[in-house]
Order: C-alpha cells, then structure tokens, then sequence
C-alpha cells in the first residue's frame, strides 16, 4: 500500500480548492457546500473554515445523505441512513458546492444530484473532490480536484480523515502492475 | 434478517437504526419533492384480512414515497373473505411477484405462518396480527416517545411509561413491552386484573390496579383502545366504572409530569378510555403518531427489502 | 397361508428367553428351544415379546371423515404400532350414538382384520350433552359396547353426567369423560400460562380439566360407578386421582404419549401441528404424568389418535384443528421416555400398554399373559431399533403428527394379531427349521 498523499498534501490541496472556489463564484456569499457523508462531509466541513478564514464572513455548510438514491441498493444489504443536513438558505437559486473523498464511477454524484434535485432547485451545482481516480461510467467531471491519481481498476483508494480515521491520509492499495496485466487482457 | 413478525426479531441497536433512519425519512417527507426512487421495481402488498384502514393507508404512504409498487388486498370483496386459505392467498402473492407481503390478519401467528418458508419468498412484515403483536405501531410509539422526551436521539433509558387498558387482547401491549424494555424503558401495565395476561409477573413491566398512583411518574402514557364487546365476556361491570377507574381525563392528565405526553394507537374512544379534553390537551400526541407512523414504516420497508436479501444473510 | 408362526429366541415379557410357538391363533408351546416346523419362523434375538397393545383411544374417522382415516387405515396404522385392539371413538359423521352404527363400525373393523376394533359409544345423542344416546342398545348390540364417551366434548352437565354413570352400571359399563369445562375454555386455543400469555393465543386453563375429573370422581363415588378419565394433562388433575385412589375411589385414568413428551413451548412457532385437545401443558406437567404413569395413579396409555386432512392444519392456529396421529408412535415414545430410563418396568408397560386398558374395557381376549393357550396377540420390540420419525412413511392417511423428524428407541418388528403377522418392520429372515 503506497502513501499517495500525506497530512501536508491533503492541507495544502484543501486550501487551494477554497481559492478555486472563492474564484470561480466571485466570493462566498452565494455558494452553499454540501458534503456526502462519510468523509466528504468532513471534507465540506474543512472547506468552509477555510474560506471563512479567508473571508471573515460565516459559510453555508451542510451534508446531503444519497442512501436512498443509490443505483445499487438491490445489489447490496441497506445500509443505515447518514444525516442530512442543510443549512438555513437552503438550495434555492443557489450555487452548491457538493464535495466528496473520491471521484471514481460518478455513481455517487449522480445519486447526490437526484437527492439534491428533492431539497430544492440550486442556480448551479459544483464538485469538489479530494482525489479523481478515473474510470467514469458516466459524463461526470469535476469542478475542483484536489489530487488527479490515476490507478488501475482493481486498486483501491483509501483515504483516511483525522475527524474519522485519527489521521490526514491518501493510500492506494494493491500494485499498479495490475494496471499493466490489465492492459494486456484488453490486448 | 428477513422478516419482521415480532419485536423480538430486532434486537436494540437495529431498532434504534429503524428510529434513526425514521428520522432521516421524516426530512423526505418534509421537503418539497415527498417521493424518493429507493424501491422503484419492489413490488409490496398490502394482505389486510382485516379491516384497518389508518395502518393500510400509512403503508401504503410508505411504500409509495419510496416509490414501490403496491398492492392492496383486502378483506373486503376479496377471496380471503370467501374463505380462501392462507396458503392458497400467500401463493397468489408469490406468483405476483411480491417483494414484501404487508399483514395484517385476526389470526395471532398468521404473519409466522406467511413466513414459514414454504408458501412465499418475499419478506414478511407483521401489521398486526390478532392479539399478538403489532411491531410497526411500537416503534412508532418509541419513535414518538423519543422525539418527546429524549431529543430524537439515543435509547429511552430511564423514562416510565404506563400502558393501560386492555392488555389482555392488545398486540400494540404485547409489542410495547418488549420494545421499551428493550430500548431501557420502564413500563407499568394499568389494567383492572382481567384484562392482564395470565402470569403477566413474568413480563419484564410493573403491574398497578391504581392509575392514580402511577401518573405521577409517568413521562408517557399510552392508551389502549377498550373494545364494547369485553364488557359483555365479563371482564369489566359496566362501560362508566371502567372509564372511572383506568379512563384518563384532563384532571387524570393533570396529575402527570409537565412535559409528559399522552399517546393512543387509534382509533379512539372519546369518551370511554379517553376523554375528549384529554385527547385534545397539548400533552396528547395522537395526531403526530399518525405522522410518525409513516416515517416509521418507509424506515421498515427500506431496512427489509431494498436490498438483496443474500447480502443481508450472509 | 401361514398358520403357524415360531418366534425364537424373544424375551418374554422382558424376562426369560424362549422360543414361542403359535397355531391356530393361539399360543400353543413356549419353551427353551422348540424345533418343530412352521409356516414362518421369526428370529427375535434381542427382542422383546410382550402382549398385543391395546388402545383405549382412538379416532378413526369412519363414517363420515374418510378424508381423514378409515377403519382400514387406521388398523394399518395400529397394527404398525404393535396394536391388536383399538377403541374406535364415537365422534364420527354420523355419531357413533345407535346400535347401527357401532355394528357397522365393528363390521368394518372385522373384515379388515388387522385388530380388533370395539366401538366406543356416544353418552349424549349427537355429543350434544342434551339427551342420553341409545346407551343400552348399544351394549346390547352385537358391537357389545361398553366404553361410553362424548370424547371430543365434555359431558358438562353435571346431572347428565350423574345419569350415564348411573345407567351405564347396568351392563357393567364405563363412562370416559373428556374433561374440559366448557365455558372456561371457549375459544380456548393453548395451554393458559405465559407461552399463550405471550403468543396471544387465548389460554386454556388447567384448572378447566381439574375441576371436571374432580367433579366426576365425586359423582362416580356417589352412585358406584366406574369412571375413566380420557388424557389426563395436569399435574393437578394427576393429585386429584392420587387423592381419589387413595380413598379407594373407582376411577381409572389415561395419558397420551405426546403429552408425556412435548410442552406449550412448542406453540411459539404457531404451527398448528402442536394443537391439540387438551392441549400440551408445561414441564412441570411433563413430569407429573411421568409420575403417574409410574406409581399407578395413571393406568393407561391411550393415544388419542387424532387423523386430521393436511389443509386443517396448513392454516393460521386458531383455524386449525385440534389433534395429532399417535398409534405409530406411541410405544417408541413410552420406551425412550420411561422405559429406557429403567422408571418403567416390563410388568408396568405391559399394564399400561395392554392388560390395564383391556381391563377397563372389558376385552376379555386382550391384555392376557403370554402363557400357552393364550390367544396369539404379541408385540415384537426390538430396544436397540431406532425410529426416526417420517410423516411421509406413516401408514395413517393423515400425517399430522408432531413427531415428525424426531428420534425414537425401542421399535415395534412385528405384531402378531390372532396368531397373523399383521406388521413385519426390520425382521431379520428366520431359517425354516
């Protein structure tokens, strides 16, 4: 399992996305960051104090629950519900930042955007993501990345938070050479 | 597990997951869009061999803001009412394709003998079945309790509750008790001793004759609906001395806790177990169990059957 | 035509080993070693003879409920369990309650052949409890009935009941009373305790029996009747005739097997396959029939045998009927409960199994010693057999019995009914000698 981002890293990585952020939308009074639990609510979390840091003015932070909307309940046992939270402008004609851990399939965005598609009608819906992996299955592409690492298919990404895991980390498990033997199957 | 036929099937920390995960559906249906697409291809039928619309009707709710297929079989005009069997209405359901069969039955056991295995495959969930068991109405009781008196959060350690009324013939008891012990609780049954189980000491509760006597204490009180037809096997002399003796009025209300909340399963009595005043007072929380019922409800049916249930067993 | 039998090497009765040989229905030599020819030889080392069981109890369906048992079925069923007398209950459709039908019950049984089948006549007209049936016709018909019971239903009335002992005394009859309050136990679905407590499945209360069985030993002692008690379940109603016996009171007393081995614990599963009538008690009741059985408070084994179709038990339990099949199954049960365990002696199982019942009822040609001149009744025990329980291999045409899947010592081989084999279970092949 190699280290692929360290406490520093994520730190540093965090910090310029609030930039993007902060640039992209002229500011933070319109934007709304929304986390998906687990991590990526820690994420949203960390975001918002530092562009407040940065602004002086309070954020709106809160996190979205996409249980009930995944595509691959019927696969799996139900898991139970993480909160939903959403902060007191809520979505409407707003701009909602939705932050997670890791970008892979996209799955999980799409079922964010049906949940947020419940809550309220935003002006426009950004992504931020601490790690984009690749393999899209669908169109999905982010806003703000704070880490593009590619790997194989078979590799996982594990990222561990000190509010959840005790400690600030990005690992990727198994070998890249399966990234190779993966190639040559397809040859 | 697959089924849900008794509170004794859930243990403690997954029926705090199904009060928890409630919560979080009680936000759906507070929001602009009441619909969410988690069951979306499940087919749930509603087999009421016996008449309950206010429970067929709240899973019914259920199953359709999480956007199941439902269907609904009931006694009335059907052939459960021709004296068409168990199993022969059980293999209908199957041939239909029914993901999760909703039950309620006059029968005690008819939702055991759904789920024996050999009839059908779909997850069974009991909603009531004769006087044994009633599971969804107790974890909307808890539900309700919980919001009430404990944040919305956690066990209901420490709190008392009374039950009173027919315990005898009550699923909604039966399932109570072992719910709110379950979930830390202390329960009192109020009962005159013909409408008590025999060798109801047994049961993890307190008994009391004296309804005076344990309001004091109580920060929940549930009701249980009295039926006209107990008086007439003897159980109590007359309608007015029942409702004298475990009847709750306003000035029975009065004599309990500041924040303790009045609670009934429904339909009511006016008059007979409850008064009027009582079930209109700010303590009664009667109207919002209906509410909760839901929530409850859409909460069983995601933990049991949207996903595959291999998963879930191995 | 097989006309003699030899049994070699048998213990009789639980003693002595010897070879018994059997002609003419009767038994005709028992000896050390007997070498003469017969028909067919049956080697039963190992095993035990003991005389034909009868049963005091048993539904046999026939008229009216073919669906569930006929005649010849259920001797099927009684032969298998090493029965040579069955007691066919009056609960039939019509009501055994007129000399017409405990003949043609009694005819039927003859040409099947298997066992002999006494009918038990109704006390009430239509088990109605309103008028007395044709009591006296009915023992003085070729049937020769002397067993009167209403079984299914308690003679409730007090003053009905007074008036069939009574009557009965004439012809030296007996009144079995099934006893159950009626009124205690309407709707009444299982043992009342804290299993139907919790089930919500409405109780039936011991007390329903006890107050009956001491009811009627009163009655029975007031006008020099003879009582028998039909399955006792209660460690109570088993006091209550401890006290009777000991006051030297005429009363007589069964118990089924089922309720010698199973509990109202077994209802949490609601299948109705453990419904029964009276219903199964608690542990503490277990133990107390246990004992009884053992002292001589209770003096017989009647099964109860209870045949019911599949669809009256595939339904929710309060739908479903009361009763289980026993004749199968019965001595397995008695052998690994009681006998295996050294409480119960050969002397007292033979009691229990044979002479006591026959006694009570009146067969004069059952419940008699294995002596020479006896005639040919035997059941062949093997104690090491293992019976294992399969509904699908019951010779009964119902299969509702609880037993299913279970494990049981002491197997019936054979039984030889009028000097026939009318059952051969796992025989070894005898050499013709």
């Amino acid at each position: 399992m190699s280290l692929a981002l360290n406490e520093s890293d994520i730190t540093r990585a965090l910090t310029r996305i609030s930039h993007e952020i902060l640039e992209r939308n002229s500011g933070s009074t319109q934007i709304t960051i929304l986390g998906i639990p687990t991590r990526g609510a820690h994420l949203a979390h960390r975001l918002a104090s530092i562009i407040e840091g940065i602004e002086g003015v309070p954020v709106q932070v809160g996190t979205l629950d996409i249980t009930l909307h995944r595509d691959d309940l019927r696969l799996r046992a139900p898991r139970p519900l993480m909160e939903t939270s959403i902060p007191t402008q809520g979505v409407e004609g707003r701009t909602v930042v939705l932050v997670d851990d890791v970008l892979f399939s996209g799955r999980t965005v799409r079922s964010a955007l049906d949940a947020l598609g419940e809550i309220g009608r935003p002006m426009r819906v950004q992504l931020a993501v601490l790690v984009d992996r690749g393999h899209r299955e669908l169109p999905i592409k982010a806003d703000f990345v704070g880490k593009n690492l590619p790997t194989s298919k078979s590799q996982s990404v594990k990222v561990s938070l000190r509010e959840h895991d005790g400690i600030d980390e990005v690992r990727i498990d198994g070998s890249d050479a399966e990234l190779s033997a993966d190639a040559g199957s397809k040859s | 597990m697959k089924h849900l036929l008794s509170i004794n099937d859930i243990d403690k920390d997954f029926a705090l997951t199904i009060l928890d995960t409630a919560a979080e559906m009680a936000k759906v249906s507070e929001g602009p869009v009441k619909k969410l697409p988690t069951l979306r291809g499940k087919t749930v039928v509603n087999l009421f061999a016996e008449d309950s619309t206010r429970t067929r009707i709240s899973f019914e709710a259920a199953a359709k803001r999480l956007s199941a297929d439902v269907i609904n079989f009931t006694a009335k005009g059907s052939s459960i009412s021709k004296g068409e069997s168990l199993k022969d209405t059980a293999q209908t359901l199957q041939a239909l394709g029914a993901d999760a069969v909703v039950i309620r039955h006059p029968a005690s056991g008819a939702a055991h003998r759904l789920a024996q295995g050999k009839w059908i495959n779909g997850t069974v969930i009991n909603a009531g079945d004769g006087t044994h068991e009633h599971p969804s109405q107790a974890l909307l009781d808890a539900y309700t309790i919980r919001k009430h008196l404990c944040g919305g959060r956690g066990d209901l350690s420490g709190l008392h509750i009374a039950i009173v009324g027919d315990i005898l013939h009550s699923r909604v008891a039966r399932s109570n008790v072992l719910l709110l012990t379950k979930l830390g609780a202390n329960v009192t049954l109020v009962a005159p001793p013909t409408l008590l189980p025999h060798q109801v000491e047994q049961w993890p509760v307190k008994v009391s004759f004296d309804f005076n006597a344990v309001l004091p204490t109580v920060d929940a009180v549930i009701m249980l609906r009295i039926q006209q037809e107990r008086m007439s096997d003897l159980y109590f002399p007359s309608e007015r001395e029942y409702s004298t003796l475990f009847g709750i009025d306003s000035e029975r209300l009065a004599l309990t806790k500041p924040k303790s909340i009045l609670m009934h399963p429904g339909p009511m009595n006016r008059g007979l177990e409850i008064s009027a005043e009582a079930a209109d007072s700010d303590k009664s929380v009667v109207v919002e169990q209906v509410a909760n019922g839901v929530s409850i409800r859409m909460a069983i049916l995601y933990l049991f059957i949207a996903g595959s249930q291999e998963s879930v067993n191995g | 035509m097989v006309n003699s039998i030899l049994i070699k090497g048998g213990s009789i009765s639980g003693g002595k080993k010897a070879d018994v040989l059997i002609a003419h229905g009767l038994i005709s030599e028992i000896a050390e070693s007997i070498n003469t020819s017969a028909d067919q030889v049956i080697d039963a080392a190992g095993f035990i003879l003991l005389p034909g069981f009868v049963d005091l109890h048993t539904h046999l369906r026939e008229p009216g409920r073919e669906n569930s048992e006929t005649i010849a079925t259920g001797s099927l069923a009684a032969a298998r369990g090493g029965y040579v007398a069955v007691s066919a209950m009056a609960n039939t459709l019509p009501v055994a309650d007129n000399s017409a039908i405990v003949e043609q019950v009694a005819a039927i049984g003859k040409s099947v052949g298997l066992v002999d089948v006494f009918p038990i006549g109704a006390v009430t007209k239509n088990l109605e409890g309103r008028e007395l049936a044709d009591l006296g016709s009915m023992a003085n018909s070729r049937a020769q009935v002397r067993v009167f019971s209403d079984d299914g239903n308690c003679v409730s009335d007090p003053l009905m009941m007074r008036r069939a002992l009574e009557y009965v005394k004439q012809f030296d009859g007996v009144i079995a009373q099934h006893a159950q309050d009626p009124r205690l136990t309407e709707d009444a679905q299982m043992n009342e305790g804290i299993v139907a407590s919790t089930l919500g499945l409405k109780g039936w209360p011991a007390v329903a029996e006890e107050l009956i069985i001491a009811r009627d030993i009163l009655l029975a002692n007031m006008v020099g009747a003879r009582l028998h008690i039909c399955h006792v379940t209660t460690a109570g109603g088993v006091e209550i005739i401890r006290w009777a016996k000991a006051q030297g009171m005429k009363v007589t007393a069964e118990v089924t097997p089922h309720h010698l081995l199973l509990t109202d614990e077994l209802a949490t599963s609601y299948d109705p396959i453990y419904k029964v009538n009276p219903p199964l008690r608690t542990q503490n009741d277990v133990d107390a029939l246990r004992q009884g059985l053992v002292d001589g408070t209770i003096d017989i084994i009647g099964t109860d045998h209870a045949p019911h179709p599949v669809e009256s038990k595939e339904c929710e339990w309060q739908n479903a009927a009361f009763g289980m099949v026993g004749l199968e199954t019965a001595f397995p049960i008695l052998y690994t409960t009681l006998i295996s365990t050294g409480r119960l002696s050969w002397e007292r199982a033979i009691e229990v199994m044979s002479s006591n019942p026959a006694k009570i009822a009146g067969y004069q040609s059952h419940g008699r010693p294995l002596q020479v001149g006896e005639p040919a009744h035997i059941a062949i025990i093997n104690p090491a057999g293992v019976l294992t329980v399969d509904r699908a291999q019951l010779a009964s045409k119902s299969k509702n019995t609880p037993f299913h899947g279970m494990e049981f010592q002491g197997t019936v081989v054979a039984t030889v009914f009028n000097g026939h084999l009318t059952h051969q279970g796992e025989l070894r092949s005898g050499s013709h000698e």
